[in-house]
């Protein structure tokens, strides 16, 4: 692996590698004094988030100082296209500053691999557009594993703004490859149009879709989507497709639910499923730590002097 | 100097014909004999083994001048064109300032001549600054001396249907016609892409075969209801031949020009997230491109038109969301028609004249284009290699920008000369550097 810009590129053999190294590097610094490792020491690591997003850029910041990485935050300050500095410039300034690896975050779908070819460093994809999000959905295979012990044969049902979601993509060719069967549930309009070659199955109706599934992932909704007509009102959207408790009884007892964050709670999520025991949301969080030093570790080293 | 003697050229692929011109003009087609050949005291040509084809014509450019010279000028838009065989190029309405009053399109105009590398055209506005909101001045580009006809919006679809109505209904005075951009804009708001299986993987958003289809259907109606004239801009889908199929069998009104890439490229490419593959209408799928190629082999597409869209390199070396859409097309055009119409071999090059040049030659007006060769015809014509084949260098092209999607490709023949009123704009397959008439 040279970068990583979309889960499915990586192979069956590379996602289980991710993994692994993930369960070592949670092993390796939990319940350390200094929760920190020398494996990236000297190595400059540069986080260019052009959407704002504290979560993901401080997860990977975190990430990178555990492994004593230098971060750079190059905060790139517009958030939209055509505006400002060019990505090629960008590109061109931290190719000069030397950077070994580019943590990108960006709101064009595709920009991570447009800078791959601009720069020498690894390119980490923290977020593309509505295209890929690599590191949320091995943070969400990992969070499954721990919880359900495997991910082979499970079930998982991604409920909601699957068309303008990286998360969803992402994890649809994550899990589907580690041998998972995925459940895409949502209306119509929030579907991508021509996805009946994905591994997937896909349903309008969550009651339906909840049967038998061992994991549910709420995807945030945006409010605004209804002034575009994806839907009529939140309230309608909260009714057909919120995970309250009522559809939280529906699920099988082991069954877990997961959301990327940040919720919207009342919305896609009840406040107190979001609260209960079988949300893994915070879990999600810590493990995405582990997932991004695994991921630094791996892309940064090729996997050597482990 | 416009005497010329073209020997032995293949007629539009009908048999080995000599053809002299004097100041400008055709004066014999046949046989020339060695004598008046030796004696002869102009120009002569050897196209043994060329094709010779009536100059090709362009239904739209965008020569980004006034605006955009750093893309592209009217000077080296039309050595591309001339290079690419075409004897006449329409200008797009879309430069800076918009081509919306009589001034501008005199000036286009105008500097095609003094460039005198292709005949350009100017095609007007039908809308104030393409705003779609008032109607441009039209009769005044109409008695211009630029003596536009063709109307069109291009980049934006003329989308109000009470101001196509009234568009249609305006050029019908002096025998007009509008050029549609058929795209319903509500319907492709933020599109990147076409709309399909590979824009759901690639998460771009996506632009509807529907958005195109909608407006033909709708301006077929439009246009037969007002017996007026309209032309479909580069049409993009198979629903959209269907539609314009049926029109036609009902004595529509109607003509259509399919775009070079829309006959080779899919959606597959969008794959790189290169933006010299973004373009508007987006490349459709590879079913698309088989009912295209076969509407164009029967006629029920009139006309190839290149769409030739160059951009300067910051516009294209970006992220694919912020790039502009647009290839470059004229120095491409021809390679790619004869590849789409089953390639050099079996290629019909009466059908290659009619799809590039007589056709387009009519619906522009354009009366001194897209004739054959006969007796007291201007001497516009174009001389082609069919067995040769070239490589696409994108640094050796004619036009000032460099955004090909064709790029290290191998493509069919080569134009090895173009005459314009029998001056040789590219001669030996090289641009003719003194262009004087």
């Amino acid at each position: 692996m040279k970068h990583l810009l979309t889960t499915k590129e990586l192979t069956r053999d590379e996602a289980e590698l991710i993994l692994d190294v993930t369960q070592q590097m949670a092993d390796a610094v939990t319940g350390r004094e200094v929760p920190k490792l020398p494996a990236l020491r000297g190595r400059t690591v540069v986080n260019l988030f052009f959407e704002d997003s504290t979560r993901t850029r401080t997860s990977f910041e975190t990430a990178a100082k555990r492994l004593s990485a230098d971060v750079v935050n190059f905060a790139a300050k517009t958030s939209s296209v055509n505006k400002g500095e060019s990505l090629r410039d960008t590109a061109l300034t931290l190719q000069a500053m030397g950077a070994d690896a580019v943590v990108i975050r960006h709101p064009a779908a595709g920009a991570p691999q447009r800078l791959t070819e601009w720069i020498d460093g690894a390119v980490l994809n923290a977020g593309d557009g509505t295209h890929a999000h690599p590191t949320q959905a091995l943070l969400d295979a990992y969070t499954m594993k721990q919880r359900l012990g495997s991910i082979e044969g499970r079930t998982v049902a991604i409920v909601g703004d699957i068309l303008h979601s990286r998360v969803a993509r992402s994890n649809v060719w994550l899990l589907s490859k580690l041998g998972a069967n995925v459940r895409l549930v949502g209306p119509p309009t929030l579907l991508p149009k021509d996805i009946g070659e994905w591994p997937v199955e896909i349903g309008y109706d969550l009651d339906a879709s909840l049967k038998g599934v061992d994991a549910v992932m709420m995807l945030r909704v945006q409010r605004e989507r209804m002034h575009a007509a994806f839907f009529p009102t939140a309230n309608e959207y909260a009714r057909l497709y919120g995970l309250d408790e009522r559809r939280l009884a529906l699920l099988p007892d082991h069954a877990i639910v997961m959301h990327p964050g940040p919720m919207n709670r009342g919305m896609e999520i009840a406040a107190n499923v979001a609260d209960s025991p079988r949300a893994t949301i915070t879990e999600q969080v810590t493990n995405g730590v582990w997932v991004r030093m695994a991921v630094l570790y791996l892309l940064l080293t090729n996997g050597e002097a482990r | 100097m416009t005497d010329l003697l073209i020997k032995g050229a293949d007629l539009i692929g009908k048999g080995r014909k000599d053809i002299l011109v004097r100041d400008g003009r055709v004066a014999e087609v046949g046989s020339v004999s060695a004598k008046d050949a030796a004696s002869f005291n102009g120009t002569v040509v050897d196209a043994d083994g060329l094709v010779l084809l009536p100059g090709l014509v362009d239904l739209h450019t965008h020569l980004r001048e006034p605006g955009r010279e750093d893309a592209e000028t009217v000077y080296s838009g039309t050595r591309a064109a001339a290079k690419g065989g075409y004897t006449a190029v329409c200008a797009m309405a879309n430069s800076y300032p918009v081509a919306d009053t009589a001034g501008v399109v005199e000036q286009v105009a105008a500097l095609g001549k003094a460039a005198g590398y292709a005949d350009v055209q100017p095609i007007g506005a039908v809308s104030v600054g393409l705003e779609g909101k008032q109607l441009a001045e039209i009769g005044a580009m109409a008695h211009s001396a630029a003596a536009v006809r063709m109307f069109s919006d291009d980049g934006h679809c003329v989308s109000d249907p009470i101001m196509m109505r009234r568009a249609l209904e305006y050029v019908k005075t002096f025998g007009g016609l509008i050029a549609q951009h058929a795209e319903e804009p509500r319907l492709t708001e933020g599109a990147q892409m076409n709309e399909g299986a590979v824009s759901a993987e690639l998460g771009l958003p996506g632009w509807p075969a529907v958005a195109e289809e909608a407006i033909i259907a709708r301006d077929v109606l439009l246009a037969e209801y007002t017996g007026a004239r309209v032309h479909f801009c580069h049409v993009s889908t198979a629903r959209s031949v269907d539609i314009i199929r049926e029109a036609k069998a009902r004595g529509a009104k109607v003509t259509a020009e399919v775009c070079p890439h829309h006959l080779l490229l899919t959606d597959e490419a969008a794959r790189t997230y290169d933006p010299v593959y973004k373009v508007n209408p987006p490349l459709r799928r590879e079913s698309d491109v088989a009912v295209l190629r076969g509407a164009l082999a029967e006629g029920v597409i009139d006309a190839v038109a290149t769409d030739h869209a160059p951009h300067a390199p910051q516009d294209k070396d970006c992220e694919w969301a912020a790039a502009r859409p647009g290839m470059l097309g004229l120095e491409t055009a021809l390679s790619i028609t004869v590849l789409a119409l089953g390639g050099p071999s079996a290629v019909d090059w009466d059908v290659v004249a009619e799809r590039t040049s007589r056709t387009p030659a009519r619906i522009a007006g354009l009366e001194a284009h897209g004739r054959d060769p006969q007796p007291g015809t201007e001497a516009n014509f174009t001389l082609v290699d069919p067995a040769a084949t070239w490589t696409v260098v994108p640094a050796d092209l004619a036009s000032l920008s460099r955004n090909t999607p064709y790029a290290g490709m191998e493509l069919p023949v080569t134009v090895q000369a173009t005459f314009l009123r029998g001056r040789a704009t590219v001669l030996n397959g090289k641009i003719a550097e003194e262009t004087t008439e």
